[in-house]
């Protein structure tokens, strides 16, 4: 159903084995090992997924802008399912930041230019990132968590993503 | 400068000497290693034209300035808001072009200027600040408004102001979608 097992007992679970080389399923099989605590969630994307996904959407973006009816159009600024919203903002420079959040999650407009100042100062600012490239900054991973949490605190439900 | 409610309250500000000092050591440095005015003119201009295109975006995230509709209004808010924010300065403006695409930046103060007299006879066609040209240049261009910018006139060279003239090159009917 497009869910995997996350963690077991609280330890990681990558694929198959957890963090300490142990096989999930033969783990789950003995009964020794139960009662046993599993979190199910959804798959984390990987770097080539994500830029997939990122290049499919960037595409839509445009075509979108092209066919609206509205001249000067901004483009797709946000896509809601049933599960969740997914906003986009473009700055003027034409970068686009994009937030997957619960759909009843408030403030993300906020969050969205938030971001914005955060890639400004520690991605830009930073004299060893190169631009187009991915951003591999500590700084800017530190504040962008300490900002998801903010909006996510602030929010009546988490968390995005 | 309007900060987001969440940021903190860092005052750190950096002594205005210390940058100016650093920007003339700067061009101090290019001198000895460039014979030729024109070279230091260039390294210049290069270098402000890296500090440009990272610095639209600080300038945009902070500003909240929306996009402007003609090249004048672009004009005039290098002049009144992105000079004020970084420099302090609020330069004039003015059309020097039936055409609407040249623009002149008329600076009455200049603070990377304010230690320096004149320039020295052997660099008799340096453009000390033109660090500036190219940081207009690489700004206008990463929100796709590809620009001439020199400096037209200078007070180190004798002239009565300091002028910096844009000069737009494309029509903006012609812009093609952004990226």
């Amino acid at each position: 159903v497009g869910h995997a097992v996350l963690a077991i007992n609280g330890a990681e679970v990558n694929g198959r084995f957890t963090a300490d080389g142990k096989d999930v399923l033969e783990f789950l099989a003995n009964p020794a090992n139960y009662p046993v605590s599993i979190r199910f969630g959804r798959h984390r994307l990987s770097s080539n997924e994500k830029l997939m996904l990122a290049s499919m959407f960037h595409s839509l973006f445009a075509i979108g802008s092209q066919l609206s009816p509205e001249v000067g159009s901004s483009g797709i600024e946000m896509l809601e399912t049933d599960t969740f919203k997914l906003h986009c903002f473009q700055t003027l420079t034409g970068i686009k930041f994009m937030v997957l959040a619960d759909p009843r999650q408030t403030g993300i407009d906020a969050l969205l230019r938030k971001i914005y100042e955060i890639y400004s100062d520690f991605a830009l600012k930073n004299p060893f990132y190169s631009l187009e490239m991915p951003i591999r900054c500590e700084l800017f991973d530190q504040n962008l968590k300490l900002a998801l949490e903010v909006a996510e605190k602030a929010g009546p439900f988490g968390p995005g993503s | 400068m309007s900060r987001s409610p969440g940021r903190k309250q860092e005052n750190h500000k950096i002594s205005r000497e210390l940058f100016v000092l650093t920007y003339g050591a700067l061009v101090a440095q290019l001198c000895k290693e460039y014979e030729k005015d024109e070279d230091v003119n260039a390294c210049l201009d290069r270098m402000g034209y890296s500090i440009g295109i990272r610095l639209i975006d600080d300038f945009l995230a902070r500003s909240a300035v929306k996009k402007c509709r003609s090249y004048s209004e672009t004009a005039d808010i290098i002049a009144q808001v992105a000079f004020k924010m970084y420099l302090g300065v609020t330069p004039s403006v003015s059309c020097s072009s039936a055409t609407g695409n040249e623009f002149s930046l008329i600076l009455d103060k200049n603070p990377l200027v304010d230690f320096v007299e004149e320039l020295p006879a052997e660099r008799a066609s340096l453009c000390y600040c033109n660090l500036l040209c190219g940081v207009i240049r690489g700004a206008l261009e990463m929100v796709h408004l590809a620009a001439e910018v020199t400096f037209l006139q200078d007070r180190l060279k004798g002239d009565a102001v300091t002028e910096i003239g844009i000069t737009f090159l494309r029509k903006p009917e012609d812009r093609k979608q952004r990226r």
